[in-house]
């Protein structure tokens, strides 16, 4: 599919979810089950991309030191709880990622 | 109007802050989306017709991954579905404009727009000029994000080759997902979603990520439900 044709349907999407409760005020309320299933998708599917993301190395399962990206993955994790801060996260694990690569 | 105006400057003073952190995130985003395959136009574009930031860094990856369109499209969907809360959320609060004015704030309500102006509404309540404090924390951010993915996309074209840009994308990602895991059915959302991705590899077209996303999602609210 044409990546333009992809942006304007998902912009469409994301508007129409943005509108959606503005324009249907009073007419329909948001189930609670639903409303709680919300805080999970986040980490649902980022998790979803990251741990394929790390595991696989071109395409083959590796869990072994030999995986840069990896090791490189979890200084970024550890980075990442306990500075909370998105920039320090990237920063640490693409030095920790190109020094790996240097080893 | 005078009235209308200070409300505008209220809401971008409001917003001032989450600016600051903003600003490079869009950088990020522009040169990630060069990186992934993505034209200078669409990279650009793409932060004014889908306009958010989380929906855009895993389009990015998506593209880069030659996902298909329609898993693309579902993910989007899925990754967006918050703001039907946020618009839930401030509906009581406009529900008197007009559908011109719903139309614009609704385009401009991200979670940045949202967060100052939903701690406004609840302290001082709304009259007639209240939307501008929306509007000026909305279009604040829209410009700063617009600006800061142009200039990623300029300097993205610089980086060489050899630096391993790709990366930077599931580290984002890592940065947003492992500080929001305070509590145990976050983590299981996250384990098991991470656990169906490994097994569900393998399926052609992507279908695995939204496999996964659901399985994430569903054990997240059950164990939720459980406490």
């Amino acid at each position: 599919m044409n990546i333009w044709l992809i942006m304007l349907i998902g912009g469409l999407i994301t508007f129409g979810m943005r509108f959606s409760l503005i324009y249907l005020f009073g007419k329909f309320e948001i189930p609670e089950t639903l409303r709680r299933a919300l805080h999970y998708v986040p980490p649902a599917v980022l998790s979803a991309i990251i741990v394929p993301e790390l595991l696989y190395q071109g395409g083959k399962f590796s869990v072994t030191l030999d995986n840069t990206r990896l090791l490189a993955g979890i200084v970024a994790a550890i980075v990442a709880w306990y500075s909370k801060n998105t920039l320090l996260t990237i920063l640490a694990g693409m030095v920790a990622l190109v020094l790996l690569q240097l080893l | 109007m005078h009235e209308a105006r200070k409300k505008f400057w209220d809401g971008v003073r409001a917003e001032f802050p989450l600016l600051i952190g903003v600003f490079p995130f869009g950088m990020i985003y522009g040169a990630l989306a060069l990186n992934a395959g993505l034209s200078a136009l669409a990279s650009q574009m793409m932060s004014s017709i889908v306009f958010a930031g989380s929906a855009q860094f895993v389009t990015a990856q998506l593209v880069k991954d030659a996902a298909p369109g329609l898993v693309i499209i579902l993910t989007i969907a899925v990754v967006n579905l918050r703001h039907m809360l946020y618009s839930a959320s401030l509906a009581p609060y406009l529900k008197d404009l007009s559908l011109k004015w719903k139309f614009l704030l609704s385009y401009l309500l991200t979670d940045e727009a949202y967060a100052p102006t939903i701690l406004k509404y609840e302290a001082d309540g709304v009259n007639k000029t209240s939307h501008w404090f929306l509007l000026g924390a909305g279009f604040s951010l829209w410009f700063i994000w617009q600006t800061s993915t142009a200039l990623g996309v300029f300097l993205g074209a610089a980086i060489p080759e050899s630096m391993p840009l790709d990366f930077a994308l599931p580290l984002t990602f890592i940065a947003m997902v492992v500080p929001a895991l305070k509590n145990r059915a976050m983590v299981a959302a996250a384990l098991s979603a991470g656990v169906v991705a490994l097994l569900a590899y393998a399926l052609p077209f992507k279908l695995g990520l939204i496999l996964a996303a659901f399985a994430g999602i569903i054990v997240g609210t059950v164990m939720e439900g459980k406490k």
